[in-house]
């Protein structure tokens, strides 16, 4: 048995990301390709595994996070195609061909780093867990709508959950974002 | 991102942790994974009390693929060391409640491991079970001790006995609430790696990393030193982490310790729901004299929480309950009875406010009645009998916060325009469907721990200089949302009187910080901020006796002469440890003396519609005043009473744990319905600075404060709406219906 020593492991916890399983010798798996962020990438898994763990645990993007599981919390929220999803209610196989959008993102667009720094300055993220996908969802929201009212913020970040806020900051990142971008501040 | 604003306390400097946190950087524990890592599962009881009559092994599962870990692997005590040591670690016999862990598993594949989870078949024997409060309190069938109790105390203040005969009028009232899920958006999760040569360390979602730590010692009779606690990026705690992860963390290290190899084990939300701890539901009797000009004479308080199946937290948990039962009021004659009965559910635990929702929202409701009963509007009874600078509260605290509650009050429905509003509402509700009404509760919360508390705890925080001069604040709070890394930044920045930049806030992780507590009962700010200000204070005067630096430095030369001293010294570290404060006495036994050091103080106003149709209540304005010492980052402080107060408007309106045979059945974020960003109002929140001369730079502590008021607020305007008491919380359609209902009845 190999000896583990605990402050090595503490450093390499998010360098190891693909956590290799038995189930790479399976026949059952399929390789599908789709872009990421800008990149395209291929995975060999089984076509029903959820969109979310193949984001993670084949991809090795943390950022998209599992608090439901069940399409209620929104935290595994991604744009595909510009649309918003709930990742862990998607078979990855229905994303083959397709455009994947997650909060690692790095030239995620003006929407993207607006809303990044909103969130810091106004307070919009407390614990951070629900962050990546309320700024996923409120990148839709002004992709489509880039002044949108107080209402129109609080309808279209209904879909994730946030326990620390209370949402007032989280609308108040949304706002100062909507007004950097169209004041051509960036 | 955003400029760095100079200093400090009383400044909104961003959260330190931000950038991370936005670019989905941070790493949480499902975030954590190492090389060879198995994945953890938990086989739990199903029903409420019995006894486990075999375990078996379902067929078609590879189980020598498995590690299997029973009550018999543990190496040293099963129990989880809290408070006392009722709560064993893994089933071993007879068993308490639902949902006990009596088997644990670890495979390499999540899929496998789900499949011998399903195919793990526990054989249970039913003993009698008590389910509800009421049938614990009365102790016909006992499960707990001798008589189901967990704790019990009284609080005395005067005579209560000698008051009824002589009362003007007599007011009495019952208040119930139920539990309430925490409802982290993140579930609790751990990773552990452990070896009887190496000891234990575990990483996790966790608040108090002392407390895991004392448990672990416990489970594995290991030397403290080779056991290791580290805190992740934690998603949001509430009190939910703070008990509970000591279980988790025993689970997880003793897969480790028989596998050999690390493992991770991440609760599903199901899981989490069913199997953690929640808010105690109460059951609260108040009984109250006045006299003709409308002046309290006597409360007499009868507080009941149900604690579930283990002691755990509830001692204290009942205690800060009890202590806030008779509200912010002046009263000379006061009795207060309270209990933590035992029931056959998962143990409840903390939950941000720590009892003190519950008793505050019986007292609330019922001051209105009596309000009412006295012929006085609900303001100007309470003004009659808000406690005053100087005036002796219930167990014979003389209040020294310099507070003008009366002032609060009025500033509070000033700026909600009550006044105005329940004019209107009054003239327009009866030609409408929809009823609105408007509601206010006034309240306060004791800041640290009750009592002696924290002397016990004799918390100890230090800072030290690293080699690079940068000052590194070691302490074993954790930040989960609240802002702690950002608050203590700025304490320890204008300590040392640099800009916030120098200043690096380190991993809490029991192998390298002291132990300033645990992160609960709002005392990270007040309790431990004043000991990394104290510690931060004695570090920058070594430099300036030792003529490193001299008056007017910049914060370039403080950096260069901590460097040099390290360079010459090899270390530059000062400590600080707790002192009561030398004006606090406090008298566990008889409940007497000084209860908190200090109190945060606040008045709520909520505006609600209640439509007449559905029976649903929504909060529709909300007013938030408070008066918690000198704000050090009123960004981040207005934060927290926005989260809070969305989190009581839940307790309120829409959170419902259902129990069926002590299981929660609605254990689900689709049936179980926390508020949306649509559910919220835009709330106001005010602060009225008065600096508290015990806190860094005048603050006192905030966390817990926002969950108190809004219950009572909104269920109070609810009854100003619909004009019939709703004094059963969460009051939903249904609830709403049946007190409508019984009110139409009753005439
Ligand atoms: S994890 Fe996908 S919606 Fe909650
Ligand atoms: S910031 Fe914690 S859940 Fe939203």
């Amino acid at each position: 048995m190999k000896k583990v020593k605990s402050d090595k492991l503490a450093t390499k916890a998010k360098s190891a990301t693909k956590a290799k399983s038995a189930k790479k010798k399976d026949s059952n798996l399929v390789s599908i390709n789709f872009s990421l962020n800008g990149k395209q990438v291929g995975v060999r898994v089984h076509p029903m595994d959820r969109l979310l763990d193949v984001l993670r645990d084949e991809l090795g993007h943390f950022g998209t996070k599992e608090g439901c599981g069940e399409g209620e919390c929104g935290a595994c929220s991604v744009l595909i195609d510009d649309e918003l999803v709930n990742t862990c209610l998607v078979p990855v196989l229905q994303v083959s061909g397709r455009k994947i959008r997650t909060i690692e993102a790095l030239k995620g667009g003006k929407e993207l780093a607006a809303l990044q720094n909103a969130f810091v300055v106004q307070n919009g993220t407390q614990c951070g867990f629900c962050t990546p996908g309320m700024i996923m969802a409120a990148v839709h929201l002004l992709e489509t709508n880039a002044q949108p009212s107080e209402e129109q913020i609080r309808e279209a970040m209904a879909g994730n959950l946030c326990r620390c806020t209370g949402y007032v900051k989280i609308v108040k990142a949304v706002q100062m974002a909507a007004e950097e971008i169209g004041g051509g501040l960036l | 991102m955003g400029e760095v604003k100079k200093s400090s306390i009383g400044s909104s400097l961003n959260r330190v942790e931000g950038l991370p946190k936005v670019s989905g950087k941070s790493c949480y524990a499902a975030d954590m994974n190492v090389p060879n890592q198995l994945f953890g599962g938990t086989v739990r009881t199903k029903l409420p009390r019995g006894r486990v009559r075999a375990v078996e092994f379902g067929k078609g599962i590879p189980w020598k693929e498995f590690t299997v870990v029973t009550a018999k692997d543990i190496p040293s005590k099963n129990a989880i060391t809290c408070l006392i040591d009722d709560q064993p670690c893994l089933v071993d016999g007879n068993f308490q409640h639902a949902e006990e862990a009596v088997v644990l598993l670890a495979h390499p594949d999540r899929g496998m491991l789900q499949k011998g989870l399903a195919n793990v078949i526990i054989h249970e024997e039913p003993l009698p079970a008590v389910l509800d409060l009421d049938e614990a309190a009365d102790a016909s069938q006992v499960i707990y001790g001798t008589d189901n109790n967990l704790k019990k105390f009284v609080i005395q203040k005067g005579d209560v006995d000698s008051v009824w005969s002589k009362a003007w009028k007599i007011v009495e009232g019952v208040y119930r609430t139920g539990a309430q899920e925490q409802m982290y958006i993140e579930t609790n999760g751990m990773l552990a790696v452990a070896s009887a040569k190496e000891g234990v360390t575990v990483w996790g979602s966790l608040q108090c990393p002392y407390y895991v730590h004392k448990a672990l010692l416990g489970v594995f009779g290991f030397p403290p030193e080779k056991i290791r606690v580290v805190q992740l990026e934690t998603g949001g705690g509430f009190g939910g982490k703070e008990d509970y992860p000591s279980l988790l963390a025993a689970h997880v290290a003793l897969l480790a310790l028989k596998s050999k190899k690390p493992v991770k084990m991440i609760y599903d939300r199901r899981e989490d729901m069913a199997a953690t701890t929640k808010r105690h539901p109460s059951r609260t009797k108040h009984r109250t004299a006045i006299d003709k000009d409308g002046k309290l004479l006597a409360m007499e308080i009868e507080f009941i929480l149900d604690g579930g199946a283990y002691t755990t937290l509830s001692p204290v948990v009942v205690s800060r309950g009890g202590l806030h039962a008779s509200g912010p009021y002046l009263c000379p004659n006061v009795r207060v009875k309270t209990r933590a009965v035992a029931t056959n559910t998962p143990p409840h635990g903390a939950f941000r406010g720590f009892g003190a929702p519950q008793s505050l929202f019986a007292v609330e409701r019922h001051m209105e009645k009596v309000a009412r009963a006295a012929g006085l509007a609900p303001d100007e009874f309470r003004k009659r009998n808000l406690i005053k600078t100087g005036d002796a509260t219930a167990t014979g605290q003389i209040v020294r916060d310099c507070v003008n509650l009366q002032a609060l009050l009025e500033k509070a429905l000033a700026a909600a325009n009550y006044h105005e509003k329940r004019e209107r509402f009054a003239r327009k509700n009866p030609t409408s469907k929809i009823k609105r009404g408007i509601g206010f509760s006034v309240f306060m919360h004791g800041a640290g721990f009750t009592g002696s508390g924290e002397s016990y705890l004799a918390s100890v925080a230090a800072v030290e200089a690293g080699a690079d001069g940068k000052i590194h604040a070691l302490a074993s709070n954790t930040e989960i949302g609240q802002g702690k890394n950002t608050v203590f930044t700025q304490i320890v920045a204008d300590a040392l009187g640099v800009d916030p930049s120098l200043v690096v806030i380190d991993q809490p992780d029991t192998k390298f910080v002291p132990n300033s507590g645990p992160t609960v009962a709002s005392r990270s700010t007040m309790i431990v901020g004043k000991l990394l200000q104290d510690a931060a204070i004695g570090l920058k005067q070594i430099l300036l006796q030792g003529k490193y630096i001299r008056a007017g430095y910049s914060t370039k030369e403080f950096q260069t002469a901590a460097a040099k001293y390290v360079k010459q010294f090899g270390k530059l570290k000062t400590y600080a440890e707790f002192q009561l404060p030398a004006h606090i006495h406090w008298d566990d036994v008889n409940y007497e003396g000084d209860a908190y050091s200090t109190f945060a103080w606040a008045v709520y106003v909520s505006e609600v519609e209640v439509d007449t149709l559905t029976y649903e209540a929504r909060v529709t304005d909300f007013v938030a005043l408070q008066e918690i010492g000198r704000v050090v980052n009123p960004v981040l402080a207005a934060g927290q009473i926005e989260g809070g107060v969305t989190q009581g408007i839940g307790y309120a309106l829409y959170e419902n744990c259902v129990y069926k045979d002590g299981r929660m059945i609605n254990n689900q974020m689709s049936n179980y319905i926390i508020p949306t960003a649509i559910d919220t109002p835009n709330i106001k929140v005010m602060f009225e600075e008065v600096p508290c001369p015990w806190g860094p730079g005048g603050a006192k502590g905030i966390g817990e404060l926002p969950l108190d008021g809004p219950a009572p607020a909104i269920l109070n305007a609810v009854e100003n709406a619909i004009g019939v008491s709703v004094d059963i919380l969460p009051a939903t359609p249904e609830v709403i219906f049946q007190a409508m209902k019984n009110a139409q009845g009753g005439h």
